[in-house]
């Protein structure tokens, strides 16, 4: 199984598009496709929806990855994070350490959500 | 290139100096053992101390059939140690074995087989039974297979909780049995992951320390029987048969069908850590999954039978673990191997202590003699990376060594009290003339413990092994025909009582003092010095059908109901009120056995015996009565526990106390919930400050203090 990965670029920053399984065999050139994009110092998105699978090797170099893009400020967010995989990275505890554009929208929805009811409020 | 990434260091041996079987290789390190990842490749070190010749086996995993089979140069041979690394190998897409070469001679102890491909010792992975009761295919030549990892956990911030011996509360549980049932509600049942959900309601109960029954690998189809009533197939369920000795079980992590398992068991650790629970894994270093001369060759058997079981003058298997074979634990080669097992699982994957199953082998030395210093035992309690760690033994073997308050300790070592349980059992059904020991043995054992304190006593009165609570009053007799061994297994001097009815009944009566002696249990576990050990599922009342042995049963009768957590309610919150009790009476906990003195600041010894008339205990042989109270250095509050097994109330008079403190009622098990257990600083002061009335078979538990802070 390969790996193909394809770079969107726009106002906010850059978009990688994943596609295929994170293996030992395919995270070598994951990681070359990502650490210029780090050093450009620019935020990313790592679109996973078209990723099945992310072995051992596979989660570990996406940690390289984030390690590397908060030694350089750069913010780093994962995106379409399957359920399987994600369980994965949940039960090893690497999802600990991601920020996931889910939980991104979610805390940007929770923060609004407050917002409104503090308007309401405000209103009375 | 950032300057966090490591740049990559130019290494004269990441060059590869010779070729066999097609592949690039060089002289390895001998140490450490096993497999470890290097620059550019993959270096294997294995030990044989009688292999004429060496062969590392490496098959594309999952395969059949190996893709490289490559024998070790001579020159890659350090004494008895073959070392080779090999170039260019994708570790995580591989399996390894070895066939080891040699004389097949068992009357001198050697098995060499060259046929058989063997499993790593230090191998840190197993692959081949990947998911939990997934049948194996037997066709297979090597079963299980030996894996490479990285050993680059990310642990943050986590350091040891360095909780003190005496403040653990210790809950025993099975990593599968704990989450399996369909009503836990985990992600995935059954796994490390579903514990780490879990960890919730371990810290509303209270518990500071986790025992898991083992971990390391194991195989649960190791078991021919079947239920003979049923006809469903019977499992090695508890996994005390050790297939690998450094690799966690795949078949608890729900990723272990990915290989993922040593990074899912390390999340659990990391997490029980930062929930402030300590984590003490059940080894089983006695014996192996290898069992006798019937038994399979795994590993240990083929690579170097002589130096890892003891044999007799024939050549035949000593069995003093009562399941075939017995580890050669105190052969200098075999104790390293212990020692480098146990500083991995405390280095690489943060453990706190061990509890070490039938610990007396550890002390017979290579013809099974017990030893009066045993080497392996003081090798463990003054080494380095072990320093702080909790060692546990179960002072006894199958052998019929029992050193229960005699165990060889070097200051380090605690003992599961196997007489803390049999005396307390004994008293609790209301055996005549079981008070004198009983307060010896809820003092901390001072007979068996003198010189080490009471931490060196674990207190128990249920584990795995045995009756759950519930069963111990509910059942006279085992019943364990569901084993498929005509009841004949399991241990029949279970000190258990049925309270009227043999197993479960409607009468009303029976359940209620069922549930009032399981209340007194654990009312006199959390109130005894000591470090208290609770079997999970015993907060609320679980039960395995009178199933004294359930280490076949992978199914209802061992797993833990969560729905019991409604139904028993009761007995849950009294659980966690006594364990939050203990959290706050320092006396309880205090590590010096009592020795009569007078505390100055409340005129009151540090412990002191009452019966009926306050200040005279009865201690003679029809005595079912016997009253506690304790105070501790620095503690301005006396607890007072009385604990009737008579089956008549009795008028108690109560101790006088100094200076402005009244008698508190915390618990009374004979009281009606809610009335039975208060919250630690809520209890109710008495009307009638001097007398209490206990109820037949009850615990009672005071607090004398003020609620006048002034009045000190």
């Amino acid at each position: 199984m390969t790996l193909n990965v394809k770079e969107r670029r726009n106002k906010t920053g850059t978009v990688l598009v994943a596609t295929g399984e994170i293996n030992s065999e395919t995270s070598g050139s994951l990681l070359q496709a990502l650490l210029p994009l780090v050093r450009e110092g620019k935020p990313l998105k790592i679109d996973l929806t078209a990723v099945t699978y992310v072995s051992s090797a596979g989660l570990r170099t996406l940690l390289v990855v984030y390690r590397e893009a908060q030694h350089a400020g750069v913010a780093v967010t994962l995106y379409g994070v399957s359920e399987e995989v994600r369980f994965v990275m949940s039960a090893t505890g690497f999802l600990d350490f991601f920020e996931t554009g889910e939980a991104v929208a979610a805390a940007a929805k929770a923060k609004a959500k407050a917002k409104a009811k503090a308007k309401a409020k405000a209103a009375r | 290139m950032s300057e966090t990434q490591s740049e990559q260091v130019l290494r004269v041996d990441a060059y590869p100096t010779h070729e066999v079987g097609g592949y690039r290789v060089r002289a390895g390190k001998p140490f450490p053992f096993g497999a470890n990842v290097v620059p550019g490749g993959v270096s294997f070190s294995v030990f044989s101390d009688q292999a004429t010749s060496m062969t590392l086996v490496i098959y594309k995993r999952g395969e059949p059939e190996p893709m490289a089979e490559l024998e070790f140069p001579e020159e890659f041979r350090t004494g008895s140690v073959f070392a080779m690394t090999v170039f260019g190998l994708d570790h995580e897409n591989i399996e390894y074995g070895y066939r080891a070469d040699g004389p097949y001679d068992p009357v001198t102890g050697h098995r060499f087989d060259a046929r058989q491909v063997l499993s790593d010792p230090y191998a840190r992975l197993i692959a081949g039974r990947d998911v939990w009761g997934v049948e194996p295919d037997r066709s297979r030549g090597y079963q299980y297979r030996s894996r490479v990892c990285l050993q680059d956990f990310d642990w943050g911030d986590d350091t040891p909780l360095g909780i003190p011996a005496e403040d653990l509360v210790v809950y025993e549980a099975h990593v599968r049995g704990f989450t399996r049932h369909p009503n836990s509600q985990v992600t995935a049942p059954g796994t490390f992951a579903g514990l780490r959900e879990k960890i919730p309601y371990l810290k509303e109960l209270g518990i500071n320390c986790i025992e898991l029954l083992p971990v390391f690998e194991f195989d649960e189809s190791d078991n021919p029987r079947s239920n003979p009533e049923t006809g469903e197939r019977l499992f090695d369920y508890w996994g005390y048969n050790t297939v690998s000795f450094f690799a966690p079980k795949a078949g608890y992590a729900a990723t272990g069908r990915y290989g993922m398992q040593g990074d899912e068991f390390r999340t659990l650790i990391k997490d029980l850590h930062a929930a402030g629970i300590e984590v003490i894994l059940d080894v089983v270093f006695n014996h192996t999954a290898e069992g006798n001369e019937q038994g399979p060759t795994i590993s240990f058997k083929g690579l170097d039978n002589a130096t890892y079981y003891m044999l007799t003058p024939e050549g035949y298997y000593f069995n003093f673990s009562g399941t075939g074979n017995t580890v050669n634990c105190n052969h200098p080669v075999v104790r390293n191997y212990v020692l480098d097992c146990l500083r991995h699982w405390v280095a690489d994957y943060h453990i706190d202590g061990f509890r070490f199953d039938l610990a007396a082998i550890l002390g017979r030395a290579l013809d099974g003699t017990p030893l009066p210093n045993p080497p392996l035992l003081e090798l463990l309690a003054y080494d380095p990376v072990l320093r702080h760690t909790k060692l546990i033994a179960e002072a006894w073997d199958a052998g019929g060594l029992y050193e229960v308050g005699n165990f060889p300790a070097y200051g380090r070592w605690a003992e599961w009290n196997g007489k803390y349980r049999d005396t307390v059992r004994r008293f609790l059904k209301g055996d005549a003339g079981v008070t004198g020991e009983l307060a010896t043995r809820i003092a901390g054992s001072p007979d068996l413990y003198s010189s080490r304190g009471t931490a060196a006593s674990v207190n128990f009165l249920t584990a795995h092994d045995g009756f759950t609570l519930a069963d111990l009053v509910s059942y006279n007799d085992k019943r364990n025909d569901a084993n498929g061994e005509n009841n004949n297994d399991g241990a029949n001097d279970n000190n258990s009582w049925n309270c009227g009815a043999e197993g479960p009944t409607e009468d009303p009566e029976i359940n209620a003092l069922r549930t009032r002696q399981m209340k007194n249990a654990i009312a006199i576990l959390f109130t005894s010095q000591g470090i208290p050990m609770l079997l999970s599922g015993d907060e609320v009342a679980r039960t395995q059908q009178g199933n004294n042995n359930t280490y076949c049963q992978d199914n209802e009768l061992s797993w833990f109901d969560w729905d019991q957590v409604d139904d028993n309610a009761e007995l849950l919150r009294f659980t966690r009120e006594m364990i939050a009790f203990r959290k706050h009476h320092r006396e309880l906990r205090s590590t010096a056995h009592p020795t009569g003195q007078v505390r100055e600041n409340l005129g009151l010894p540090d412990i002191s015996w009452h019966g009926e008339r306050a200040w005279q205990p009865d201690w003679s042989s029809e005595s079912r009565l016997i009253a506690v109270a304790r105070c501790g250095t620095g503690d301005d509050d006396v607890v007072y526990v009385a604990m009737n097994a008579h089956w008549e109330s009795h008028d108690l008079e109560l101790p006088a106390l100094p200076g402005g403190r009244s008698w508190h009622l915390f618990a009374d098990t004979g009281a009606e919930a809610p009335h039975d257990i208060r919250t630690p600083g809520g209890e109710q002061e008495l009307d009638n400050a001097g007398k209490y009335l206990i109820g037949p078979r009850s615990v009672v538990i005071l607090v004398g203090r003020t609620d006048d802070p002034e009045m000190l």
